[in-house]
């Protein structure tokens, strides 16, 4: 069975090479579905596989970076980005981020850092699945509301609508962006998206996860749109972290290309299932990772506090983690499997009514 | 307008050049410790790879930072491809938030 292994160059380690692209499928699956890079499920994924953490962190990067550009191709062709968004934001995103690097670093000066940064995101997550799910309750009641007048509720109607008192704000110059249809004043999203980078650059993370529900919630996108723009975005940040660890010596390519191999799959099958998931399905999805996700950091502080079980804690957090990834991919690939196959026979159907006519 | 252009592909090049020593800085930290990849166990394009990673990390870094997005592009282009022929639409779809 050697044939299953492959010697990486630089960490000069075998690998499971099929891992690599069950792995590679998952995030990509759950990344092109939800518009974040996804690097908090694919590093202990990497892990596992044999992978020593200096060239973890790396390798996801850089196949983070391949995969949203794969990502952003397909959600491109469904008229899912708005590139003009993506380039504003991103100059929002970049200042923001080294501004929170920079914080770090005076805080790291303080001590703790790592613990307090722990508990800052465990926050931030936590008011994100508050955020989604209180948006959801809301849209329900409105629903329920129309309902009893006995009117109903236009298409693309939210519950939570921070966004219209963003847009009330007219400081100029005014940026009309055409696929996510707003028009919105130029320093909102640059704001928006320095916060986000500000608070990724705390976390040390890509913000993916963060900028996703920003663009929903703040700028008022559609939910397609925010995937695909922040897509956009992840595939340029992915570039430069991959610039930043390989100079550090710390990317294994090969692994980052076997793992493109299943996540180009990946990616177009999350992608194409948010054509037959609706706006609010993705929120309550995104929200319920978002959850585990928490979960998995709430058992890693576990670990930290209560050293005799933390190798319990630690393994927890990451089946929790893997099992979600699983769970999720799986769910979308069933939900684009029956959407595609009601689209083939509807156009089957459509294609025969001239000829039984 | 020549020497605008001039102005900020030269000072785009620099960000890029540059820009990683601090970016990330919040990230996990890299150990400070050399890694040096074993040649002796490679032939061929792998023991090329090897030697461009410890002779340079510059060149290593330019690689890379080249090869993901022509890879990524390339795969993209073949899923598109496979996934052009199960017969769905490919280029609209609804928008709804329901």
């Amino acid at each position: 069975m050697d044939w299953l292994y492959v010697l990486m160059p630089i960490a000069g380690v075998k690998i499971f090479w099929p891992g690599l692209i069950i792995l590679g499928v998952g995030v990509g699956i759950i990344g092109g579905f939800f518009g974040m890079g996804g690097a908090w499920m694919v590093t202990p994924g990497l892990n596992i596989l044999g992978f020593p953490m200096a060239f973890a962190i790396g390798t996801d990067i850089a196949h983070m970076a391949g995969k949203s550009l794969i990502s952003t191709m397909r959600h491109g062709k469904f008229g899912n980005v708005d590139y003009k968004l993506g380039i504003v934001m991103l100059v929002g995103t970049v200042v923001g981020f080294e501004v929170g690097a920079q914080m770090v670093m005076w805080l790291e000066r303080i001590g703790q850092v790592e613990k307090y940064v722990r508990y800052l995101y465990l926050i931030l997550l936590a008011l994100i699945a508050w955020m989604v799910f209180a948006d959801v309750a809301k849209k329900r009641r409105k629903e329920r509301e129309a309902a009893r007048t006995g009117a109903s509720l236009e298409a693309l109607a939210t519950g939570i609508e921070w966004h219209k008192t963003i847009h009330r704000i007219k400081i100029p110059p005014m940026i009309h962006f055409k696929e996510a249809q707003i028009y919105i004043s130029f320093w909102m999203p640059v704001l928006v998206s320095f916060l986000t980078g500000w608070l990724a650059g705390i976390l040390g993370i890509g913000g993916g996860l963060i900028r996703m529900p920003a663009l929903i919630y703040f700028i008022g996108c559609p939910t397609h749109v925010a995937v695909g723009t922040d897509l956009f975005e992840v595939m340029i940040s992915g570039l430069y972290g991959t610039a930043t660890y390989t100079y550090k010596g710390r990317t294994e390519l090969v692994a980052a290309i076997i793992m493109l191999i299943g996540a180009a799959v990946g990616a177009q099958i999350g992608t194409v299932a948010t054509k037959y998931i609706k706006g609010y399905g993705i929120r309550i999805a995104f929200g319920l990772a978002v959850v585990g996700c928490a979960i998995s950091i709430i058992l890693k502080l576990l670990a930290r506090a209560i050293p005799p079980y933390a190798a319990i804690f630690d393994g927890s957090a990451t089946v929790l983690i893997l099992g979600l990834v699983a769970a999720m991919s799986l769910y979308i690939f069933v939900r684009m499997v029956q959407g595609a196959k009601q689209e083939v026979a509807a156009k089957r159907a459509a294609a025969k009514v001239p000829v039984a006519g | 307008m020549k020497r605008i252009w001039t102005k900020i592909i030269g000072l785009g090049a620099l960000a890029f050049i540059l820009l990683p020593q601090i970016a990330l800085a919040a990230g996990e930290k890299a150990a400070p410790l050399v890694i040096v990849a074993d040649t002796r166990r490679f032939t061929g394009w792998q023991a090329w790879w090897t030697n461009l990673y410890n002779e340079s990390h510059l060149y290593f870094t330019l690689v890379t930072v080249a090869i993901i997005p022509v890879v990524g592009f390339l795969f993209g282009c073949l899923a598109d491809l496979i996934m052009g022929r199960i017969g769905i639409d490919l280029k609209s779809r609804e928008l709804a938030e329901h």
